[in-house]
């Protein structure tokens, strides 16, 4: 039985004097790839942000190796966890490849300002997420999605062992989409990395995790194996979607397809 | 951006430390429920509680003085004058008092609210036009050039008429040179630039000739109370100035989406623009022709004006305009009783109280941004 | 948002110096920048030292400066006594000012960000106009150190005291952070009350203290000699070192604060301590040379221009921070027709060169 890296005991979060996540108790297993989906507002990216103290919980406690997750420092933290934030801002000017080098900055010192190795894991980084060509150009003359692609490599830099993605594929077409969603799996299943991700498309979701957590008001509705989780009762009860589920072709993983409004009740049972 | 009502219970204690009356008015103050993520607006409440309010600082600035004087005394003072010493007071000192501050607390609130909307900036005011600036260059080059002349009111008056909208044309020019016409972001900087060369102006000029330093010294506090008689005078240009900002009211909320949305929306940007500044720069100078510079009010009473109304330019602008003038002339009255027999600048004062209760604010509430 | 196909940026990789374990990046272009800065500070300075009154020969600088045998004790306590100090204060000055500038556009996160903001510059001059006006001219009749103390130390302590404020005033104790929004907002109120009450101030007692005090408020270098300046010097030469070391933590702190977190920078301390040097800095700087404009908002965004860097590096700030100021006090004071506060100079230069630099970044991006 793997140990749990990371972990969610009682935990509640919020700010402004709002309660977003309340007492939620949550493992996550070392070199497990976890997806975080759940309606819009319900607390998905405040979850992860918690997770990586970028909020302090307001009860409870976030576990990682065990130790409570405020006893680490700022940079003891970033060695091991790297987070990609929902908007991340660049200062102006930057160039790809200095944003992706920030990423070693958890590693450096005053008079290791840039070493053989970080020269390699920002190569390795670029090369990755496919902008090799891209390094020399300002981060503001991007698209938005070769944007996206620079600050997942800057999170892939950190060669941290958890990564924790918010919504990493929202700008990307399709093929990038799957082409990220691959690389995680790759970073996974080589390098042995924890991943736990925020996705909208269920779907994807479901072919590229081991499980999934559904959310909803912050509280965890379900948590398991996909073909487990996504289902169509699920679906309604969470999204207030009505779809039909079927086993995709190469795995049999479960794929979303939404009914339109009009399909009667003889449908949410699924029919294959 | 999240407020309750903490805010409008300061605004309730401020008032009620003047005026005995207050605990009526504040009955009328809308209650907003408190902070739970919901921010329910009432605009036409919150706009009746800031006429209420105004109607009672209006009062008050009649009634308070060297000489106390009450509603009777008033009415007959205006009504039915017979030249004895108390309505001499009122017709000739309060009540000329009391409409300068009117007019020129309405200006500062109109204008500062446009100047807010038009570079997204809540913490700009209409001095980035260069308008207090321009000014003051005009009236030191008066007073260098033309001597004692040009130190009286009247000249003063048109002097610091003139330089205001000079120095708002040259923003506005310099702010339109640029590829994209004037933007926010250009018209900050070319304000920033306007009046930083002014401002270096007017210190040459006053560093080497004492009468000129000694008219700015004086000019530069700010005071609704000399220049009474000027209204009339500056009418037409108050009446322009109104009608310009009545115009725009109508884009700044498609504006306040951002200028694509806003073109996108129907929106003809460059003239929003373009009647925008030229309403700021002509209400502003309005103000300073009246009163001399008093840059707080501009700054803090749109920000007011939003707690009671929310970011509806519809609402916004007509309760900046009577917050404006209400709050100048609590301002002012404050002046007068605090340094009994003398006067405190209404200038001051407003800075003194609104500074903090800005930095308050700041501190407890989100200040809506925009 | 499509792509818009652009060169590469105009600017030389860093290249990057190993051996074993240590590694340096070198950024060859910062450090061209940097040493024609030297140069030209070294310029000014003479220029100042010679021009500043009588005109000197260079070689009577260099002889007054280094007194080797045979140098006439007057040229030695000339170019010691009488001119240095206010050459010296006036690079002081401008360098502090300007990495004051750097540090306070780095936490507001807004490149037109000054100190001004902070409410130190408005508190320093309520508290020299204070001194002016209300003891009446020559710091109430004292005489000595204490009137040549007497005036920095109420701007030192108005400095202090409203950049103090805002700088408590702007935590928020929720989220453990130091607001960037909350403190412009906080300075803006500061400023607004000092700066009234600066403005009231002007009215009570006669022209000529209004004179006297409109003058420091403009930036002035009249009058400076070792006694004001020794002191500040032994202060701002540390904080200008510390500002020093704290300079790697610029570029990171410019991201947003998750990011900048996430990647290991521990905010929450860096900083409260960025603006803490920045105010003292600022301090410092209007200590010694009164309120002097645009050098805090002009420096870190030309050394940022020049050096293509993405945050202004502190060295380079500095340098072109001290050179602008010595070189407009030489001008405003020593080669006009009528001796002007350097202030009036800086803005008068300053100016269009802010609109330029921003007007031509604005083209780039877009």
């Amino acid at each position: 039985m793997t140990h749990s890296i990371l972990a969610a005991e009682r935990l509640s979060l919020g700010f402004e004097g709002r309660t977003v996540v309340e007492e939620l108790s949550l493992q996550f297993e070392q070199g497990s790839v976890t997806t975080i989906i759940g309606p819009n507002g319900c607390g998905k990216s405040t979850l992860l942000k918690g997770l990586s103290r970028l909020l302090k919980p307001t009860a409870g406690r976030v576990l990682l190796e065990g130790r409570d997750v405020l006893s680490f420092s700022q940079r003891e933290l970033a060695r091991r966890v790297a987070v990609l934030p929902q908007t991340p801002q660049a200062p102006s000017g930057l160039t790809v490849t200095e944003l992706v080098t920030r990423g070693r900055h958890p590693r450096q010192k005053w008079y290791q300002q840039f070493s053989a190795g970080d020269e390699a894991a920002v190569v390795a980084a670029l090369a990755a997420t496919d902008i090799t060509d891209l390094a020399d150009m300002a981060l503001d003359d991007l698209s938005g999605g070769q944007r996206q692609r620079a600050w997942i490599s800057l999170a892939l830099a950190q060669e941290s062992d958890i990564l924790l993605l918010d919504e990493p594929t929202t700008y990307l077409d399709l093929a990038h989409q799957v082409e990220v969603l691959e690389l995680v799996r790759r970073l996974n299943r080589e390098l042995g990395r924890t991943v736990v991700m925020v996705l909208h498309d269920i779907s994807l979701a479901a072919r590229y995790s081991d499980r999934i957590v559904a959310l909803r008001g912050g509280r965890v509705e379900a948590q398991g194996e996909p073909v487990d989780v996504v289902t169509p009762e699920l679906l309604w009860s969470v999204f207030g979607l009505r779809a039909q589920v079927v086993p995709e072709p190469s795995e049999g993983r479960p794929h979303v397809i939404p009914l339109g409004a009009g399909a009667d009740d003889a449908s949410r049972l699924g029919a294959a | 951006m999240l407020l309750d009502c903490s805010g409008t219970h300061r605004l309730r204690a401020i008032f009620l430390a003047y005026y005995p009356w207050g605990s009526a008015v504040t009955a009328v103050l809308p209650r907003v429920p408190l902070a739970e993520g919901r921010r329910r607006r009432a605009p036409a409440r919150g706009l009746g509680a800031a006429v209420v309010l105004l109607l009672a600082a209006l009062l008050g600035s009649v009634l308070i003085g060297g000489l106390e004087s009450s509603l009777a005394d008033v009415w007959h003072a205006l009504a039915t004058p017979d030249g004895s010493v108390a309505d001499v007071a009122i017709r000739e000192l309060r009540w000329p008092r009391t409409l300068n501050g009117l007019v020129v607390g309405a200006c500062l609130g109109i204008a500062g609210c446009l100047t807010q909307a038009h570079t997204r900036n809540p913490i700009a005011d209409p001095g980035l036009l260069g308008i207090y600036s321009g000014a003051a260059l005009a009236i030191v080059t008066g007073s260098l050039l033309g001597g004692a002349a040009l130190e009286a009111p009247g000249p003063q008056a048109v002097l610091a008429f003139v330089g205001a909208v000079a120095a708002s044309a040259l923003v506005f020019a310099v702010g339109s040179a640029s590829r994209h016409g004037v933007t926010t972001v250009t018209l900050v900087l070319a304000g920033a630039a306007v009046t930083a060369l002014a401002g270096g102006l007017v210190s040459v000029i006053v560093l080497s000739n004492d009468a000129a330093l000694d008219t700015l010294r004086f000019w530069q506090l700010g005071s609704i109370a000399v220049r009474g008689g000027m209204i009339p005078g500056v009418l037409p240009f108050l009446v322009v100035g109104l009608l310009l900002a009545a115009l725009n009211i109508g884009s700044l909320n498609a504006l306040a989406l951002g200028e694509e949305t806003a073109a996108s929306l129907g929106v003809d940007v460059r003239r929003s623009r373009t009647v925008g500044v030229a309403a700021i720069a002509v209400l502003a100078a309005v103000a300073v022709t009246l009163a001399g510079p008093i840059a707080f009010a501009g700054l803090l009473v749109p920000h007011l004006a939003r707690r009671l109304v929310g970011l509806d330019y519809r609402w916004q602008v007509p309760c900046s305009a009577v917050l404006g003038a209400a709050v100048l002339l609590l301002a002012d009255t404050a002046g007068r009783v605090v340094a009994r027999p003398g006067e405190l600048p209404v200038g001051v004062l407003l800075a003194v109280i609104g500074g903090p209760f800005f930095i308050h604010l700041a501190r407890r509430r989100k200040l809506v941004s925009l | 948002m499509s792509a818009t196909v652009t060169s590469p940026r105009p600017r030389l990789r860093p290249r990057v110096l190993r051996a074993g374990q240590v590694s340096f990046v070198l950024r060859p272009r910062v450090l061209l920048v940097g040493l024609l800065a030297v140069a030209v500070l070294l310029l000014a300075v003479l220029a100042h030292l010679m021009f500043a009154g009588r005109p000197l020969s260079l070689g009577d600088v260099l002889r007054g400066l280094a007194t080797p045998a045979g140098t006439p004790p007057r040229l030695t306590l000339q170019v010691q006594e009488f001119r240095l100090p206010r050459t010296v204060a006036g690079a002081l000055a401008g360098a502090c000012l300007a990495v004051s500038g750097a540090l306070t556009q780095n936490v507001a996160r807004n490149p037109l960000a000054t100190p001004e903001i902070l409410g130190v510059t408005s508190g320093a001059s309520l508290g020299a106009v204070s001194v002016l006006v209300l003891a009446g001219g020559g710091a109430g009749g004292l005489s000595g150190v204490a009137a040549a103390l007497g005036l920095p130390l109420a701007a030192a302590a108005g400095a202090v005291l409203f950049g103090g404020t805002v700088f408590l005033l702007a935590f928020r104790r929720s989220q453990d952070l130091l607001d960037s929004n909350r403190m412009v907002l906080v300075g803006l109120g500061a400023t607004a009350v000092a700066t009234s009450l600066v403005t009231w101030m002007l009215t009570l007692g006669d022209v000529s203290n209004a004179a006297q005090a409109l003058t420091w408020m403009s930036g002035s270098l009249n009058g400076r000699d070792w006694d004001a300046v020794i002191p500040v010097v032994a202060v701002a030469l540390p904080l200008l070192l510390l500002s020093a070391m704290a300079g790697r933590w610029l570029l990171l702190g410019s991201f947003d604060d998750n990011t900048a977190r996430s990647l290991g920078l521990p905010l929450r301390v860096t900083r409260p301590a960025l603006l803490l040097l920045a105010v003292l800095l600022a301090a410092a700087g209007t200590v010694l040379a009164g309120p002097v404009a645009f050098v805090a908002l002009v420096c870190p965004l030309a050394a940022r221009h020049v050096t293509g860097a993405v945050v202004p590096p502190l060295g380079v700030t500095a340098l072109l921070g001290a050179a602008f100021v010595v070189v407009a006090d030489l001008v405003a004071g020593f080669l006009l027709p009528h001796a002007l506060p350097v202030g009036v100079l800086t803005t008068v230069l300053g100016a269009p060169v802010l609109i330029a630099l921003v007007l031509r970044s604005q083209r780039r991006t877009s």
